[in-house]
C-alpha cells in the first residue's frame, strides 16, 4: 500500500496524460480520415494527371487539405480564410451544444434541429419584422432552447430517449421553418430574401473585422463571440457549482438525487442550454448574410451533425472544439476546390464526410490505446511483484 | 483410491498487483459431496471461483477433473467440463419465461432453425420432478419469487448436464422457509451424484448441509475439515483467525429527546402492486441506536427511501427535529441535519467518476464555504477533503484527486461515512454500512456509529447481519413484509428469538412502538 502511494506520486508520464492522449487520438483520426479519403478517391479515379504527373487522387486530397492556401495571392487567401471562419463559428456552437449535453450524459443529436429553429427564428425576426441583430440572435437562442427543452422534459418526466425525440424534432423543425420562412421568401427563387439588402439593422456588426479580412463582407462579431462561448462553456462546466451539479447528474443520476440535486430540472436545463447554443449558431451564420435559407430543402442542414464530429474530435473539451470545428470546416470548404472535371460535383461533400466520419472515432481510439497501455502496465507490475514474493 | 474427486484445484496461486489473492490453495471436491467454502469478504473465494471458471489464469497450481489435469481458459471451457454456477445475483432475462431462460444458449432446434420447445419443456419438467425443483415453466421471471428464480438457475445447470454445481452465497436473498427448501434440494442433488460447492459465510447453514468445509483466510487455505467433527466455534475461529467473537464496546448512554417520529408510514413498491412498507410507526431518540432488522427485501430499502425523500410516501407523517418533513425536498432534509449512509454505495453514495474530493463535498458543495457566487472554491474543497482523508484514514493512491472508482470498497465506504458523519448530523441513517467490508473496516465503522450515539445523535441502523443487529443496537425493531412485527431489547433477546421474528414466525400484537 505504502509503496504504491509513493510510486503514484511521481509525475504521470507524458503519454499517460489525458490531454496528450486525446490530442494524439484526434490527430490519428484526422490522418486516418485523410488516408481513407485518398483511397476512395484513388478507387474512383486511379489515373494520373498528364500535365503535372501527379495522381488525380493526390491532387484532390491536397486541394481539400489546402483549402484557402491553394490561392497563390495573399488577398484571396485572406478572404477565403475569412469565409472558412464565418462557417466555423456556427459549427463551433453546434459542437459546444453536443458537448455540453454529452457532459451531462445526454446525446444531443438534436443540435441539427435546434440549429434549424434558430435559423427560422432569427431570419423571420430579421426579414419579417426588421428587428435589430441582437434581438434576432436572442430569438435564435430562445427557439433553440425551447426545442431542446422539449426533449429534456420528455426525457426527465417520461423517460423518452433523447435521441429518438431529438431526431423527430429535427424533422418537425425543418418543415415548420420551411413554412415560416416561405413568408419572407424571394418570390423569384426558393431562397429567403437577402438580409443585407432587406434588413440592414439585423446584420451582425463586423466589429472592424472586415479590415483584418479585406474583401470579405461576412466576417463579423460571430467569430469572437463563438470563441467566447467556448470559454464560457469551459468555465461553467469546470469551475462552477452549476457545472458540478450537471456533471454529477450525468455521471450518476441516483447519486445526484440522493444528495438533493434536482436531477430532473438539471436534465431539462441542460437540453435547453444545449439547444440555445445550437440556435445561436444558426443566428451566427444566417445573420451575416453568407447564406440564405432554401425554403424547399428536404434535409436537415449538416451543421448540427458535423457538430457531433467536431465535439468528439475536440476530445469533448470546449477549447479543443475551437480547433476541431475549424479543422472540420477547413476540410469541408476545401472540398469545394476538388477538380470537378475528374470527379463528380458531390465528391467534395463525400470526401469531407469520410474524414468527418472517422473523426468520430476519437473516443474509441483513446479508450483502446488506454486499455492496451493499462494491460502492459499490469503485466509489468505482475512480473516485478511476482519476483519480489518468490 | 477410495475417494475419487470430481474436481481438484491443487496449489493454486493467483496474484494481483500488490496482493496475493490466492496463496497456494488446494480445494478437492469429492463426487457426490456438498463441500462448503467458508471465508470472510476478501478472503479469496471469488478469485478462486474465477480461476475455476477460467476468468483468471493462476500463476501456479493445476486443476484436475476426474483425476486428469485440465486447462480452463474461459467460461466455455468450464461449461464443457460440466461446471455450473448459481451466482449471488441471478443471471436471468427478466422478461423471458422460465423455460426460455433455462434453454437459452443451448436451445434445441430443428434443422431449419426453428425452436423445439416441446422437447425442452419435457426435459425441464422431468428434471424439476426428479430433484424436487418446483417451477412454472411458462411464468415470466420478473413475476416469480426469488426462490423460484433460484430454482430456475439450478435447472439451468441441470439442463446443461452439469456435474459440478457451485452455489455462491445462495441463501443471502432467501426467506428461512426458502432456505430450508434449498438445503433439501442440495441434499437431493448430492444424493443423485452431483458434486456441490457451497460458498457461504453463514456457519449454521454450513453445519446443516455440508459434508466437508474448506476455510480461506486472507488468501490462504486454513484447512479442510469434516463438518461432523467440527463446531461452529471452531469454524469461526478458523475463518477470523482469533477465538474472540467480535463485540462492539459500548457504554450506557443517556437517552435524549425524540429526534425522529414516524407515524403510519406507507410506501409503494416498485416491483409489485402491494405496498412495500405498510403503516410503520417508530420513534428514534437522541443517544440511541435503533436498528431495523430483517431479511433482505422486507421493505427496509423502501422504508429508507421514504424517510430520506428518495421516494414519495403513499401516506403517513414524518416529524424530524420537531418539524414536519413529509413533503420536504431531499436537500432541505439534509440541511436540517439528516445524514444518510446509503445501502448501495455505487448507486447512491458516490459519483464514481468524480475525484475523491468532489465526492467528499457531495453533501456540502453548495454551502458558502465551498461555493462563492456560483463558483466552486477549489482551495477550500481541497483542504476540507485533506482533513477528512487524514482524520478518517481514507486510503487512496492520489489523495483528494484520486478517481473514486479506483479505490477499494472499504475506503469508498469510509469516504461516505466520513462525509455523512462530519456533517454533524442530528440523525444518522446507516443502511447496511458494513456490507462487503473486511473485519478491520467493520470494526472502524461500528466505532464511528457508536461515537455518534455517544455524542447524543439519533442513529437509525438498517442491517441484515444478525451479529451487527445484536452487537451495535440499543433497540431492535424487526421488519417483516413491510411491517414492524416486534421490538426487542438486544441485551435480553437471543439470536434464535430474533430469527423467529425475522422469519415472520413470531410477532407482537401491539403496533405503536
Amino acid at each position: 500500500m505504502g509503496m504504491d502511494a509513493t510510486k503514484k506520486k511521481n509525475r504521470t508520464p507524458f503519454f499517460a496524460q489525458p490531454a496528450v492522449q486525446t490530442l494524439l487520438a484526434s490527430l490519428f483520426c484526422v490522418l486516418f480520415g485523410l488516408v481513407l479519403g485518398f483511397i476512395v478517391l484513388l478507387i474512383i479515379q486511379p489515373g494520373t494527371n498528364p500535365e503535372t504527373g501527379d495522381l488525380y487522387a493526390w491532387e484532390a486530397i491536397l486541394a481539400i487539405v489546402k483549402n484557402f492556401f491553394k490561392f497563390s495571392n495573399h488577398a484571396s487567401r485572406v478572404k477565403n480564410f475569412g469565409n472558412t471562419l464565418v462557417k466555423t463559428a456556427p459549427l463551433l456552437m453546434c459542437s459546444l451544444s453536443v458537448l455540453f449535453a454529452y457532459k451531462v450524459g445526454l446525446f444531443n443529436i438534436g443540435a441539427a434541429g435546434q440549429y434549424v429553429v434558430g435559423a427560422g427564428a432569427s431570419l423571420y425576426l430579421a426579414l419579417g419584422l426588421q428587428l435589430p441583430w441582437y434581438v434576432c440572435l436572442l430569438a435564435a437562442a430562445v427557439a433553440g432552447a425551447v426545442w431542446g427543452a422539449i426533449s429534456g422534459v420528455l426525457k426527465a418526466y417520461r423517460h423518452v430517449n433523447e435521441v429518438i425525440s431529438c431526431i423527430m424534432l429535427n424533422w418537425i423543425g425543418l418543415y415548420a421553418v420551411n413554412s415560416l420562412l416561405a413568408l419572407v421568401k424571394d418570390p423569384a427563387s426558393p431562397y429567403t430574401l437577402k438580409i443585407k439588402e432587406n434588413a440592414a439593422s439585423s446584420v451582425l456588426p463586423s466589429l472592424g473585422l472586415t479590415k483584418l479580412f479585406p474583401g470579405n463582407k461576412y466576417v463579423s462579431l460571430a467569430i469572437p463571440l463563438a470563441i467566447l462561448f467556448a470559454v464560457l462553456v469551459w468555465v461553467v462546466l469546470s469551475k462552477t457549482k452549476f457545472g458540478y451539479e450537471l456533471k454529477a447528474t450525468g455521471l450518476n443520476k441516483n447519486a445526484a438525487k440522493y444528495c438533493g440535486m434536482r436531477e430532473k430540472r438539471n436534465i431539462i436545463l441542460t437540453m435547453a442550454i444545449a439547444g440555445a447554443l445550437a440556435g445561436i449558431g444558426a443566428g451566427m451564420l444566417y445573420l451575416t448574410g453568407y447564406e440564405e435559407w432554401s425554403c424547399t430543402q428536404a434535409s436537415v442542414p449538416n451543421m448540427g451533425f458535423n457538430g457531433i464530429a467536431a465535439a468528439f474530435l475536440g476530445g469533448l473539451h470546449p477549447i479543443g472544439s475551437i480547433f476541431s470545428a475549424f479543422f472540420i470546416q477547413h476540410i469541408t470548404s476545401g472540398g469545394a476546390y476538388v477538380d470537378k472535371t475528374m470527379y463528380c460535383s458531390q465528391i467534395s461533400d463525400f470526401i469531407s464526410a469520410v474524414i468527418i466520419y472517422s473523426c468520430g472515432f476519437v473516443l474509441f481510439i483513446k479508450q483502446n490505446a488506454q486499455r492496451i497501455r493499462n494491460r502492459r502496465i499490469e503485466r509489468s507490475l505482475q512480473l516485478t511483484k511476482g519476483g519480489e514474493t518468490a | 483410491m477410495e475417494n475419487r474427486y470430481a474436481i481438484e484445484m491443487l496449489n493454486i496461486t493467483k496474484r494481483f498487483p500488490g496482493i496475493v489473492a490466492n496463496d497456494n490453495i488446494t480445494l478437492q471436491l469429492r463426487k457426490g459431496e456438498i463441500h462448503a467454502l467458508l471465508g470472510e469478504n476478501g478472503a479469496g473465494k471469488s478469485t478462486l471461483m474465477s480461476v475455476l471458471f477460467g476468468l483468471y489464469q493462476p500463476e501456479e497450481g493445476i486443476i484436475k477433473k476426474d483425476g486428469k489435469e485440465v486447462t480452463i481458459k474461459d467460461p466455455n471451457d468450464a461449461n464443457a467440463l460440466g461446471i455450473g454456477m448459481v451466482h449471488q445475483h441471478f443471471k436471468l432475462v427478466e422478461c423471458f419465461s422460465v423455460l426460455d431462460n433455462i434453454i437459452m444458449g443451448v436451445e434445441p432446434t430443428s434443422k431449419l432453425g426453428f425452436l423445439k420447445k416441446k422437447e425442452a419443456r419435457e426435459k425441464v419438467l422431468q428434471l424439476s420432478e426428479r430433484y424436487g425443483l418446483q417451477v412454472d415453466p411458462d411464468a415470466i421471471v420478473e413475476d416469480i419469487t426469488v426462490g423460484m428464480q433460484q430454482r430456475t438457475e439450478i435447472l439451468k445447470m441441470l439442463y446443461r448436464d452439469n456435474e459440478i454445481l457451485i452455489f455462491d452465497e445462495p441463501t443471502a436473498v432467501l426467506t428461512p422457509q426458502e432456505i430450508d427448501d434449498l438445503m433439501q434440494i442440495m441434499r437431493n442433488l448430492a444424493a443423485e451424484g452431483k458434486s456441490i460447492l457451497f460458498i457461504s459465510h453463514k456457519l449454521k447453514e454450513i453445519m446443516a448441509v455440508s459434508d466437508r468445509c474448506t476455510v480461506l483466510r486472507k488468501g490462504k487455505c486454513i484447512g479442510t475439515v469434516e463438518t461432523k467433527d467440527t463446531t461452529e466455534a471452531e469454524l469461526s475461529s478458523m475463518m477470523v483467525g482469533r477465538n474472540v467473537e467480535f463485540h462492539v464496546h459500548k457504554e450506557d448512554c443517556p437517552v435524549g429527546d425524540v429526534i425522529l417520529d414516524i407515524e403510519h408510514m406507507t410506501v409503494a413498491s416498485k416491483v409489485h402492486k402491494n405496498n412495500a412498507v405498510r403503516d410503520v410507526s417508530l420513534k428514534v431518540r437522541g443517544g440511541e441506536i435503533v436498528c431495523i432488522a430483517g431479511i433482505d427485501g422486507n421493505g427496509q430499502t423502501e422504508f429508507v427511501y421514504g424517510l430520506t425523500g428518495l421516494e414519495p410516501l403513499v401516506s403517513g407523517k414524518i416529524t424530524f427535529d420537531g418539524k414536519d418533513i413529509t413533503r420536504m425536498p431531499i436537500r432541505a432534509r439534509n440541511a436540517m441535519g439528516m445524514s444518510h449512509i446509503p445501502e448501495d454505495r455505487h448507486k447512491h453514495g458516490l459519483v464514481l467518476d468524480y475525484s475523491l474530493e468532489d465526492n467528499i463535498v457531495l453533501q456540502r458543495y453548495w454551502e458558502p464555504e465551498f461555493t462563492h457566487s456560483g463558483f466552486l472554491r477549489r482551495k477550500n474543497i481541497r483542504s476540507y477533503a485533506e482533513r477528512l482523508i487524514d482524520q478518517y484514514d481514507i486510503r487512496s493512491s492520489q489523495g483528494p484527486l484520486t478517481n473514486t472508482r479506483s479505490m477499494s470498497g472499504g475506503n469508498q465506504q469510509k469516504a461516505i461515512v466520513a462525509r455523512e458523519i462530519d456533517k454533524e448530523p442530528k440523525l444518522l441513517i446507516a443502511v447496511q454500512p458494513t456490507r462487503g467490508l473486511d473485519v478491520g473496516a467493520i470494526e472502524y465503522i461500528h466505532k464511528q456509529i457508536v461515537a455518534q450515539r455517544n455524542a447524543g445523535k439519533a442513529v437509525l441502523l438498517v442491517s441484515l447481519e444478525m451479529d451487527e443487529v445484536l452487537d451495535v443496537s440499543d433497540r431492535i425493531l424487526v421488519m417483516y413484509e413491510g411491517e414492524i412485527v416486534g421490538e426487542l431489547d438486544p441485551k435480553k433477546t437471543t439470536a434464535e428469538e430474533l430469527g423467529l421474528y425475522m422469519a415472520g414466525a413470531k410477532r407482537d400484537s401491539r403496533k405503536e412502538l
